[in-house]
């Protein structure tokens, strides 16, 4: 070994210069930042698509596009934001910058390959988007692409479903390398059970992502064939079905729910004990919890078929399965809360995003329990009840940990402190916004409003207006979050090491950290959340 | 092995395997359509079965199941040093996959020839069932063959790299990888085997 680096990875020479260093490097912090400046593309074309939705349901009949073009819309918003943005989102993101660092080794087991997943990713979102800009528009069978019309359809399916299918290469590849460098890179002494928890989750959801992601992409082939060469897999005129369609779909994009739910359940449990001052409750149990949930997720699929025609056996089996994979879920909220109890609490905004984070998950847990029970469920189906569970959850649920994460981790990755007033205050925005958006078509749901329409009756004319005000508040305080962390990036006060006082090793190493995250590998002795007596330094 | 280099080699086999977990899931998927479809058209299975030639079929199998172990022995070969039984190995490898591919083209050639082929007039005269059992034969053995050339072109790749010297006894986990893949690709033909030639 030569004499230790001291400038940070940003400032640390390659052989290539200028953005070639970014693109071609293969520093899993430089490809963690790659992938966050290209979901946040991607994020903002996603929500412009849905605030268009919303503008469009600010008043029955046509406002400001036609039912074609909403199909449409609805469909690219679906297709970005599940498969561009929160599918890759936690894990890409914060998984590449910050498990390397907090499992205490110098990189992920396969630099090269997190490279290589890297331009996966952006040669499939590239290919998936191009159906933008050919003749004959956009795919319009919503995200799920459900046969028979998705091989019926005279809009461009194929660049939407092949995208799909590379981007799956992509999460495989990711997870892959996150569950071989947790096994074989931890730093000496952090046996399983001292690994910090979001670590944890990506262990999870790498298996998740392994195991689950090859059904979708044997299924989107099968779409693929269908349209190509009329193989007649899913096909009632050729002897198909089109059920078997759904089933396959579903048996990954259920799990898939848990590939984004669980980093940021991982990233909730960094935050709050760090703002708590306090060793977790129940580490243990949270990690047991992690992996039911990636386990129960697997036999779950089912409840997103529960009017397409299924045996009464499977319909109640799948509905107890969905209560079950709701009970770990649950000892987490617990856990967290158990955490916050008698604790000393330092009010800064990760903590504000953890605490409504426990809120929307609490909503949007509950809400699915609703949706769980077959009865209701049958009520309930394909209406705008099922829009705000999801939003809840993913938008809710994902959105906040990330937001939280980015805000816990920024001073880490920028080395500087971002503006706390602008955050608390576009934190406030944005839930208000966030609840003004959602809350209100429960309502909608209950009371009858189908999903995917442009257009609805009169009755339910109040709380659209509300909802569509509710996504203007949202984008508000989105603006005043990201121009808040842009601005910080470059003028925000230096950071210190450790400016929140948290325990785990990435808070050990200068920010932002230097190529090799450590002069010399860490030995740990004690517990990621060992809050006893101060650490050294 | 100098400090700096890291190198790992189990973790180079781990995530091999966890590959390899990846593209049984896939083909996982195909077995099922496979079985759905085998319960609700069982005559009709049968009957197009038994149109397919168990003799291109076996030979396929025994092409396969030798270039298994051809490969194997490369493997061990390598750590005894033997150089040039390596590469004997691995170019016989090469030879069984090239036979495996030619005796599948004069298969599907004749299947063409008889106007069975996806989305054909022919096959869509035959009925629901039989376009099913064909669609799932080209779409499987199809995806098979795909996997035979990947498995050709890394085969190819090792084969350069032993023959250079870049790839020795110090470092034998890209052969052995391959050789990973390989069984892979191996194994599926296995069940693809009985399920479309020997069950009727």
């Amino acid at each position: 070994m030569t004499k230790h680096e001291t400038v940070s990875f940003r400032e640390a020479q390659s052989r290539y210069k200028g953005i070639f260093a970014w693109i071609f490097s293969t520093d899993h912090k430089r490809i963690g930042l790659l992938y966050l400046y290209s979901i946040i593309i991607f994020f903002f074309t996603g929500v412009i698509l849905g605030a268009a939705m919303k503008l469009e349901l600010l008043a029955p009949g046509k406002t400001v596009m036609d039912a074609a073009t909403y199909n449409a819309i609805f469909t690219l918003h679906g297709v970005i934001m599940i498969f561009l943005v929160v599918i890759p989102g936690l894990p890409a993101i914060f998984g590449n910058f910050m498990l390397p660092i907090m499992i205490g080794a110098k990189d992920v087991a396969f630099p090269r390959l997190n490279l290589l997943s890297w331009w996966i990713y952006v040669i499939g979102a590239i290919i998936a988007l191009s159906s933008l800009f050919m003749s004959g528009g956009p795919p319009d069978t919503g995200w799920t692409f459900y046969a028979p019309y998705a091989f019926k359809t005279n809009t461009n399916m194929l660049p939407a479903v092949i995208g799909a299918f590379i981007l799956g290469f992509s999460s495989i590849l990711t997870g892959i390398n996150f569950i071989v460098t947790i096994h074989r890179m931890r730093a000496p002494g952090m046996t399983w059970f001292k690994m910090p928890l979001f670590p944890w989750t990506l262990y999870g959801t790498g298996w998740i992502q392994i195991l689950a992601t090859p059904i979708v992409g044997i299924t989107l082939l099968m779409i693929v064939g269908e349209r190509i060469f009329s193989i007649g897999f899913f096909d009632p005129a050729l002897g198909g079905d089109p059920i078997l369609y759904q089933h396959l779909f579903w048996i990954y994009s259920h799990p898939a729910v848990y590939i984004m739910i669980l980093p940021a359940m991982g990233a909730i449990s960094e935050i709050i004990p760090t703002f708590a001052n306090k060793s977790i409750f129940g580490y243990k149990v949270i990690v047991i919890s992690t992996l039911a949930i990636a386990f129960v997720g697997y036999f779950v699929w089912g409840h997103h078929m529960f009017t397409s025609g299924m045996s009464g056996t499977a319909l109640y089996t799948f509905s107890l399965l969905t209560f079950i994979v709701a009970i770990p879920s649950a000892i987490k909220v617990f856990n967290w809360v158990g955490t916050l109890h008698k604790a000393s609490i330092q009010l800064e905004t990760p903590f504000f995003w953890a605490a409504s984070f426990l809120f929307v998950f609490m909503i949007g847990g509950l809400s699915g329990l609703a949706l769980g029970a077959l009865a209701t469920n049958v009520h309930l189906h394909d209406t705008a009840f099922v829009v705000a569970h999801f939003h809840f959850i993913v938008f809710g649920g994902v959105g906040f940990a990330f937001m939280g994460a980015i805000h816990y981790w920024f001073p880490k990755i920028w080395g500087r402190m971002y503006n706390s007033k602008l955050a608390t205050s576009g934190w406030i925005i944005f839930f208000i916004g966030f609840c003004t958006l959602y809350l209100p078509m429960f309502f909608l749901g209950v009371s009858g409003m189908p999903r995917r329409y442009y257009d609805y009756v009169e009755r339910f004319h109040g709380p659209n207006i509300v909802s569509t005000i509710g996504s203007w508040v949202l984008i508000l305080g989105l603006v005043i979050i990201v121009y808040n962390l842009i601005r910080s990036a470059y003028k925000g006060e230096k950071a210190s090491k450790n400016p929140w006082g948290g325990r785990t090793l990435e808070w050990s190493v200068d920010s932002p950290p230097t190529l090799e995250n450590f002069e010399e590998i860490p030995v740990v002795t004690r517990g990621p959340y060992d809050y006893r007596k101060k650490t050294e330094a | 092995m100098s400090i700096q280099l890291h190198r790992d080699d189990d973790a180079s086999k781990l995530g091999m395997w966890l590959f390899i977990f990846t593209e049984l899931l896939l083909f996982a998927g195909m077995f099922i359509v496979y079985g759905v479809y085998r319960y609700l058209n069982p005559v009709a299975f049968h009957l197009a079965a038994s149109e397919l030639s168990i003799t291109a079929g076996t030979i396929n199998t025994i092409i396969l199941l030798i270039s298994s172990a051809t490969i194997a022995m490369a493997s061990s070969a390598l750590r005894l040093k033997n150089k040039q039984l390596t590469i004997i190995l691995l170019l016989s490898t090469l030879f069984m996959a090239f036979m495996f591919m030619t005796n599948k083209y004069f298969e599907w050639k004749g299947k063409f020839g008889h106007g069975i082929f996806p989305g054909s007039d022919d096959l869509l005269r035959l009925g629901h069932g039989d376009t099913l059992f064909y669609g799932l034969y080209f779409f499987m053995t199809g995806l098979h063959a795909l996997h035979i050339v990947v498995g050709f072109i890394l085969i190819s790749v090792v084969c350069y790299r032993v023959n250079n010297n870049t790839l020795t006894n110090n470092n034998p986990v890209l052969l052995d990888n391959t050789g990973l893949y390989w069984h892979l690709v191996d194994l599926i033909w296995i069940f693809l085997f009985p399920l479309f030639y020997l069950i009727p």
